[in-house]
């Protein structure tokens, strides 16, 4: 069963009439692990948004679990990690898990007994009671995750979430991330601006090529699964790196991206 | 990965309290020492130079202050109940009316230019008028130019606190559903905590200016301000000062109360830490 379906989705912002989005087409699959890369002001942060029913979109039409994305946004079918962990600072690390549950109405009870799952499965036992302040970039992202997942969506929505982390917290995180994938079974869509964290974690690398922002291709990543350290040397991964930064270039993308290696943003 | 446990709180080593009193006196001493000097020199220096007509030596403020102070406490006591009551109305407006503000934006962009160029009228210049409007021996007369003088710095700032909320923390908030309700509840209101207890610090110093001033203007007798008035037109000058010292000392516990209010309200913000 799909998840998500987008059908010729278009998003043109008013202000100064910027095309972000053009005629998308997607279709994601239940347990799907898939990745939207592209240079900036490719559009890839606002299709996340789009499917989240955050932004509306100019045209197009957009399923979240079979209904609406504006019905899955109101039945809470998603849950969402931008790249700032956008914790509260005024609660501790087990209220911040709790946030959605309070919403939902759950009992202290059921609560108390979700958040103890949730700390054990981001490896936070001993920091219940502290502050984000108090955290470090990668604790605090991973709060952010077991926030999200708390109340079991099926749909886990990740803006580049790992984009402010230094390379070893991240790869670390890339490693607990598909863990959790496989531990609840979820779909992830994930947005990044990394070629090797994208094959690394994916099922599917989405390319997408800026100003309109369009799909250029779309890699299947048929690395086995589960994906260990030695993924990162299998000479399949290396192929498929290329193979997704020859998509990029093909999609008029290649200078952008040499921008943002200059930049120090990339591996 | 291994998380390491938070390490378990080390027992106080020997001495640690002695070296923390005198590492306390240290940051003090300066200012005690300054404090000290300052007197001496208003004693010893100042006062002779100027009069001891026009400024009198402190030893004589304070000897005024000793023989008068079951009056000058009452009229402060007074006085501060008169701030209170304007403090309590005033920032409890404009927190109302800053909720309103930050939950129909547009009416808050119509409005708050007026606001601010209301803030930057002399307000106290009012305190004649709500004198006339409420009656000089009223106190609702001195919690309306207290109130008002509260209002604008607790409103901007709360305002402020309550916009500006990060857009992501918002989108979070649109992703699970919530209402407005809601969102205002778990996110904007305790995001806009420490900016209220600034407006509401400063509002404690113009509570008691408000208060004082409004005495000037006509006031029961049992008032601070109208004490310092009176004193000075008799030309006890110890005694004013003395009601000043007694005004100033109301004042610093006001704002003294609202700090640590704000401490343990805020105890898991990261501007409270220690």
């Amino acid at each position: 069963m799909s998840v998500v379906e987008l059908a010729g989705v278009t998003k043109r912002f008013e202000r100064g009439g910027t095309v972000a989005l053009e005629g998308i087409d997607l279709t994601i699959e239940t347990g799907e692990f898939t990745s939207l890369i592209g240079p900036s002001g490719c559009g890839k942060s606002t299709l996340l948004r789009v499917i989240g029913d955050l932004i509306p979109p100019t045209a197009g039409r957009v399923t979240v679990n079979g209904k609406s994305a504006h019905q899955a946004r109101l039945d809470r079918d998603y849950g969402i990690v931008f790249q700032n962990a956008v914790l509260y600072d005024w609660r501790t690390v087990t209220k911040n898990i709790a946030l959605p549950l309070e919403m939902l109405g759950w009992s202290r009870t059921r609560r108390a007994e979700r958040i103890r799952e949730m700390v054990e499965l981001v490896e936070l036992s001993g920091f219940e009671d502290h502050h984000p302040w108090q955290l470090s970039g990668g604790m605090q992202q991973r709060v952010s995750i077991a926030r999200a997942l708390s109340f079991s969506p099926p749909l886990l929505l990740m803006d580049e979430p790992f984009g402010a982390l230094d390379e070893m917290t991240r790869e670390r995180l890339n490693m607990e991330l598909l863990r959790i994938w496989q531990e609840t079974a979820s779909t992830i869509v994930f947005v990044t601006h990394s070629i090797a964290e994208a094959v690394f974690l994916s099922t599917r690398v989405v390319v997408m090529s800026p100003r309109p922002g369009r799909i250029a291709e779309i890699v299947d990543v048929d690395l086995a699964q589960p994906r260990t350290a030695a993924t990162r040397e299998d000479p399949r991964y290396f192929e498929l790196v290329t193979a997704v930064r020859e998509a990029l270039a093909r999609g008029g993308a290649a200078r952008a991206v040499e921008r943002e290696l200059v930049a120090g943003e990339e591996p | 990965m291994n998380v390491t446990a938070p390490a378990a709180v080390e027992p106080v080593p020997r001495g640690a309290l002695a070296r923390r009193v005198g590492r306390g006196a240290a940051t003090w001493l300066p200012a005690v020492v300054v404090f000290a000097a300052g007197l001496a020199g208003w004693q010893w220096v100042f006062s002779p130079l100027a009069g001891k007509f026009l400024l009198p030596r402190p030893s004589a403020i304070a000897r005024s202050l000793s023989d008068n102070h079951h009056v000058l406490l009452s009229a402060g006591w007074f006085t501060f109940k008169e701030a209170l009551g304007g403090f309590v109305i005033g920032a409890g407006v404009a927190i109302l009316v800053a909720l309103v503000l930050a939950r129909w934006r547009r009416l808050g962009e119509a409005l708050m230019p007026y606001a601010i160029a209301v803030n930057a009228v002399p307000i106290i210049a009012f305190a004649p008028i709500t004198n006339a409007w409420f009656g000089v021996l009223n106190p609702h007369s001195k919690w309306a130019i207290a109130g008002v003088l509260c209002f604008f710095p607790v409103l901007v700032n709360t305002l402020r606190g309550l916009t500006s909320v990060a857009p992501e923390s918002i989108e979070l908030m649109r992703s699970y559903a919530a209402s407005q309700v809601e969102v205002f509840r778990r996110l904007r209101i305790p995001a806009a905590l420490p900016f209220v207890f600034t407006g509401l610090r400063v509002a404690t110093v113009l509570a008691m200016i408000g208060a004082i001033v409004g005495d000037y203007f006509g006031g029961s007798t049992r008032a601070l301000g109208v004490q310092i008035e009176n004193s000075i037109t008799l030309f006890d000058f110890p005694l004013g000062w003395a009601a000043i010292v007694v005004a100033s000392a109301f004042g610093i516990a006001f704002y003294v109360a609202v700090v640590a209010t704000e401490r343990v309200a805020l105890r898991g913000a990261p501007s409270t830490r220690d």
